[in-house]
């Protein structure tokens, strides 16, 4: 018992106050609702949200680096425009699936240059991206278009057996991989640690020798493709390509973020919790199913208290960090000097 | 020669210049290919046209984006304005039913400064960075929203309370007057007050204004709780102008066009000086941007992309590298 709560630090406890609360929205969904606690139903909230956890996590990236990507949401529903656009022209699968992941990482690339080269506000340009997005996505067409390619209505309906009758499907495959490798590249890469070095303080990095330009717009290049693998996974989920798909969905996956314990400030966060975070919502809104009289907006409001409850609690860790790694400037006030604020 | 070299040097300094010459340039395009762009007409006592739809459509981003304006002042931001918009919207038209106009407008507003006051509160006292503070209101407001309506698209037939968006006077849209005041009285408070000078200091460096005896804290409040009451405002004037409130839509996507306008106008979004006079230009831009697009015949599900396009182009011609590299690669084939 000892060893557990000395590994209870300031660097984890966000994550697993994350992971309690997911036991705790489980648990009393089960207790609640019969027929909750199944397979199905927990393998379901994967099957969900594969998209929003590949998003989550490739916006992760960006901000822990002190960025933001507003523009994911739109990428993803252009994504499953022009898929459904292509396969309307008769394209095969392979290449739908090339050319995604091609603008994908080209979309990144743009804003993450504009934003290094020209000093412009990532907040600015990855707005004018999600309009650019959103702009091209309405001039393929405002109508929804329907997939029908026989290899995308495979992939979507193929069901993997995990134990007994629960089934996942490609997708979740998907996101695990894209998890698993997140992780990896921030725990054990070079650019894993210069992401964090960036968006602990820019200027200490670019004076430690650490390659600041090639970092962020790789950032948002990753951040690119993920939308791109997320827009993929996404048009498998709804077979269909849609201008006005997921109105909204960057701030879900940014809110995943902030749940799962990554610092908006930049440099400090695990990969592993914006797929928490996402899981916390998905459960929030698998209740208020469950639960049937309770009206949509509900979601809205608990997931927003429960952002609230979070920042709270991370404000506080933050502050309790600083008192007992600063005693020397005990008559300086009480502003932190962040560049980065937003 | 050399006179005017320094005058153009001074005049691209000056930051109001770039959002005047692009709404300039605008002009000066619809002059050339849709003349009639500047058609006025005189109906029933009420002046119509273009310019004037401008001006009446762009009243609720002017009102948002002053507020919008201070906050940014600040070194922060409020993502939240369309949710308090929503708010105010709704339970505007709710209590229509039931209680008197003066009462409706005054619940308006005050859900308004409620909600201004809690985004301050968060950002101020709890020392939560504002996108993320805001972002809270963002997700929940919206819910309020149609919690307020029920999920329904409220509607009413109150004459007066149309008025408001609706009406005319003096042969102008009603709006128009509602954003010039709050103009006027914002700027009044920028200029004739300590505040201004407080919320500029705080803005470009919150340790040394502390040293200089401004309590920053205070001043954050003011500049949120402010936001709060435009946002309030806003929404007023757009279900009354529709005389309906929508949860879901109003003012949907306002607060970036907001925060778009002010960057446009100059204010930079690490804070310190602000320019009111930039971001009404910056709103105006935007709103005859649209304006123009609808006119030209051209579809509109283009908006979006010409929007984009435009948002990048100004704000790289506001890049000093841009301009930077962009005048070096000049000189060098100057000297070759």
């Amino acid at each position: 018992m000892r060893s557990l709560t000395s590994k209870i630090s300031h660097n984890n406890i966000i994550v697993l106050a994350t992971l309690l609360l997911l036991l705790v929205l489980y648990g009393s969904g089960a207790a609640l609702y019969t027929g909750f606690f199944s397979l199905q139903v927990f393998l379901n909230l994967f099957i969900d949200n594969a998209y929003l956890i590949i998003v989550a996590t490739g916006m992760a990236f960006v901000i822990i680096k002190g960025g933001i990507d507003l523009s994911v949401a739109s990428v993803v529903a252009l994504i499953s425009m022009v898929s459904a656009a292509l396969f309307r022209q008769g394209a095969s699968a392979v290449i739908v699936i090339l050319a995604s992941l091609a603008i994908g990482t080209l979309f990144g690339f743009g804003q993450g240059y504009l934003i290094q080269r020209f000093r412009l506000h990532p907040w600015i340009v990855t707005l004018a991206g999600m309009f650019l997005a959103r702009g091209i996505s309405f001039m393929i067409s405002t109508e929804s278009i329907v997939i029908d390619n026989p290899t995308f209505v495979m992939l979507s309906q193929h069901k993997i057996y995990v134990w007994e009758d629960g089934f996942i499907n490609v997708s979740v495959i998907i996101a695990a991989i894209v998890v698993v490798l997140a992780i990896l590249a921030a725990r054990y890469s070079a650019f894993g640690r210069a992401v964090y070095a960036i968006g602990g303080n820019e200027k200490s990095a670019l004076l430690m020798g650490l390659p600041v330009a090639k970092t962020t717009i790789l950032v948002y290049t990753l951040s690119g493709l993920f939308s791109a693998v997320g827009g993929i996974v996404f048009t498998l989920y709804m077979l269909s390509g849609y201008s006005l798909h997921l109105m909204g969905m960057e701030m879900d996956a940014i809110a995943a973020c902030v749940i799962g314990g990554i610092l908006l400030t930049g440099g400090f966060g695990y990969l592993i919790g914006p797929t928490l975070g996402v899981l916390c919502t998905g459960i929030i809104q698998t209740i208020i199913m469950f639960q049937g009289t309770l009206s949509s907006w509900w979601t809205k409001i608990t997931i927003g208290f429960l952002l609230f409850l979070f920042m709270a609690f991370q404000r506080l860790i933050v502050m309790r960090k600083e008192k007992s790694t600063i005693p020397i400037s005990k008559n300086q006030p009480k502003f932190e000097n962040k560049v980065v604020n937003l | 020669m050399a006179i005017l070299t320094a005058l153009a040097h001074r005049l691209v300094k000056q930051k109001l210049i770039w959002p005047l010459l692009a709404i300039a340039a605008l002009f000066l395009f619809n002059l050339i290919v849709i003349p009639e762009f500047y058609r006025m007409e005189w109906k029933d006592g009420h002046l119509y046209g273009n310019l004037i739809d401008i001006l009446k459509n762009g009243s609720p981003l002017i009102i948002i984006a002053i507020g919008m304006t201070l906050v940014i002042a600040k070194e922060g931001i409020d993502i939240s304005v369309g949710s308090v918009l929503a708010i105010s919207g709704a339970l505007a038209v709710m209590l229509l039913d039931s209680y008197p106009l003066w009462a409706v407008i005054g619940a308006g507003l005050t859900v308004g400064l409620l909600c201004g006051l809690w985004n301050g509160m968060l950002v101020a006292l709890l020392g939560i960075q504002p996108m993320v503070a805001t972002l809270i209101l963002l997700t929940i407001g919206r819910g309020i929203a149609q919690l307020i309506t029920g999920g329904q698209v409220l509607t009413t037939s109150d004459e007066a309370f149309q008025f408001i968006g609706k009406g005319h006077l003096l042969g102008l849209p009603f709006p128009i007057f509602i954003a010039l005041g709050v103009f006027l009285l914002t700027y009044l408070f920028k200029t004739r007050t300590a505040f201004g000078l407080f919320l500029e200091a705080a803005g470009g460096n919150k340790t040394a204004s502390a040293y200089a005896g401004i309590r920053p804290k205070v001043i954050f409040m003011t500049a949120y709780a402010i936001t709060g009451v435009c946002a309030g405002i806003a929404g007023i004037i757009i279900s009354s102008n529709v005389a309906s409130a929508d949860a879901n839509n109003a003012g949907l996507w306002i607060e970036l066009d907001a925060i778009l306008a002010v960057v446009i106008g100059g204010t930079s979004m690490r804070g310190g000086r602000f320019y009111l006079g930039g971001t009404i230009a910056g709103t105006l831009f935007i709103q005859a941007l649209t304006t123009s697009i609808y006119s030209l015949g051209v579809e509109p599900s283009s908006i979006l992309l010409v929007k984009a396009i435009v948002v990048i182009i100004v704000c790289l011609i506001q890049s000093d590298v841009f301009r930077q590299s962009f005048i070096l690669s000049k000189k060098k084939v100057a000297q070759r």
